[in-house]
C-alpha cells in the first residue's frame, strides 16, 4: 500500500514538473499587469475567435526582428477575431532593457496596439515557453481556449521579404476554414527566458 | 649574444602560439556532424551561442575550462556562433579577441531553422545557449545555461552510454 502511494505521489510530482501546454490542450489562464497599469486576463478575450500569444521581450535581437511583424499581425487579425497579446517573462535584474519602464517606452516607439504584459508569475512555464519570441495560437472551442499552434511566426527571422511560410497566418486561415493547423509545432532560434 | 637570440626566438614563438583566432569558419549542421563522425576517440563539446546572448556569455568561461580530457578521453570544444553573418567583423571577431577565446569558434551557416534545429535534437525548442556533445556515435543534448554539475552529468551520461 505504501509503495502504491509513493508511486502515485511520484507520478503526481512528475506531472506537475512537466506542466507545460501541448497542442490540443486548454490554454492556461493568466492575469498580468499591462503597460497601462491595468490588469489583463485571457478570460477578457472570451468573445474572440482566438488569441495570438507572443512571449517576447525588449532586449533579444530575434524579438526585435519580429516587432514590426507582430504589429502587422495585430493590425490584420484583431478585426478578424484573433488579437495579439504580448508577454514579457524576463526579469529586469538580468536585462535592464526588459524593465517595466522600458517596456512602456518600447511599445510606444514601435506603436504596439495590443497589451504588453509583465509576467512576474511564471506564466511562461505553464505554457512551456522557453525563449523569445515563442508564439502560441489559441482557438476558442466550447467557451475555452485551446492551443492549436506553438512555435515561430514565420520561417525567416532575418529577412521578412524572404519568408516562404507564414506559420501563424496559415494557421489562422486553417482555423477559419475549419482545417487542421499544419504544421502545429515549429522550431526557431531565440533568447532563453530568464524569469523572475 | 647567443642567449639573446635564443630569448628573442623563444618569445617570438610564445607570442605566436598565443595568437588569437581572427576569423570564424562557417559551417552547416552536416559539415559539423561530419567533423565528429570522422573521429572516434575525441569527445566533441558543441556549444550553440551568440555574442548577444547573456547566459551564453556567462557560461563561456566554464565551457572554455572544460578539462582537455575527461576520464582520459580528449575533449574538443567547438563554439558554434549564431551571430548574424553581417556582424562577423563588427561583433564576433572583436568578441573573440577581447575575451581571449581559446576554443575554436565557428559561425553557423544554415537557412530555415525549422529544418536544421531538429537535426541537432528533436527536443530543442531553439533557445540558446544549448550544448550538443558527441562521442563515439553517442550524443547528449542540453538546452539552457550550464554549470559545472550539469557539464559533469552530461559527460558522465555520454561516457556510460
Amino acid at each position: 500500500m505504501k509503495n502504491i502511494l509513493s508511486v502515485i505521489v511520484i507520478m503526481c510530482i512528475s506531472l506537475v514538473s512537466q506542466a507545460q501546454t501541448e497542442i490540443g490542450e486548454k490554454a492556461p489562464n493568466f492575469t498580468l499587469k499591462n503597460i497601462d497599469g491595468k490588469m489583463v486576463s485571457l478570460t477578457d478575450y472570451k468573445s474572440q475567435k482566438g488569441v495570438i500569444i507572443v512571449f517576447t521581450c525588449n532586449h533579444c535581437p530575434y524579438s526585435k526582428l519580429y516587432e514590426d511583424r507582430i504589429v502587422s499581425l495585430n493590425a490584420k487579425y484583431e478585426k478578424e477575431g484573433f488579437p495579439v497579446i504580448a508577454i514579457n517573462s524576463n526579469n529586469p535584474k538580468d536585462y535592464e532593457e526588459d524593465s517595466y519602464e522600458n517596456m512602456i517606452i518600447r511599445a510606444k516607439e514601435k506603436g504596439f496596439t495590443f497589451p504588453y504584459l509583465v509576467d512576474d508569475k511564471g506564466i511562461y512555464k505553464k505554457y512551456g515557453a522557453s525563449k523569445t519570441p515563442h508564439v502560441y495560437l489559441l482557438e476558442k472551442k466550447n467557451n475555452s481556449f485551446e492551443v492549436v499552434y506553438i512555435g515561430a511566426i514565420d520561417d525567416n527571422a532575418r529577412a521578412p521579404k524572404e519568408v516562404k511560410e507564414k506559420y501563424i497566418e496559415n494557421a489562422i486561415q486553417a482555423i477559419k476554414k475549419g482545417d487542421k493547423v499544419n504544421p502545429s509545432v515549429t522550431k526557431a532560434i531565440g533568447c532563453s527566458i530568464k524569469p523572475y | 649574444m647567443k642567449h639573446l637570440i635564443l630569448i628573442i626566438f623563444l618569445s617570438l614563438f610564445l607570442v605566436n602560439s598565443y595568437s588569437q583566432q581572427t576569423n570564424a569558419e562557417s559551417v552547416n549542421i552536416n559539415q559539423l556532424k561530419a567533423r565528429f563522425e570522422n573521429s572516434n576517440d575525441t569527445i566533441f563539446f558543441v556549444n550553440f551561442w551568440a555574442t548577444w546572448c547573456k547566459p551564453c556569455v556567462e557560461e563561456m568561461p566554464l565551457i572554455e575550462n572544460i578539462q582537455s580530457s575527461f576520464k582520459g578521453i580528449p575533449v574538443k570544444v567547438l563554439l558554434v556562433s549564431l551571430d548574424f553573418k553581417s556582424q562577423l567583423e563588427s561583433r564576433l571577431i572583436p568578441f573573440i579577441k577581447e575575451n581571449y577565446i581559446q576554443s575554436e569558434v565557428l559561425i553557423l551557416d544554415e537557412g530555415n531553422p525549422n529544418e536544421w534545429i531538429p537535426k541537432v535534437d528533436k527536443s530543442w525548442s531553439g533557445a540558446i545557449p544549448a550544448c550538443w556533445i558527441y562521442h563515439n556515435k553517442q550524443e547528449v543534448f542540453h538546452e539552457g545555461q550550464v554549470n559545472l554539475k550539469i557539464i559533469d552529468d552530461l559527460l558522465s551520461k555520454l561516457i556510460s552510454e
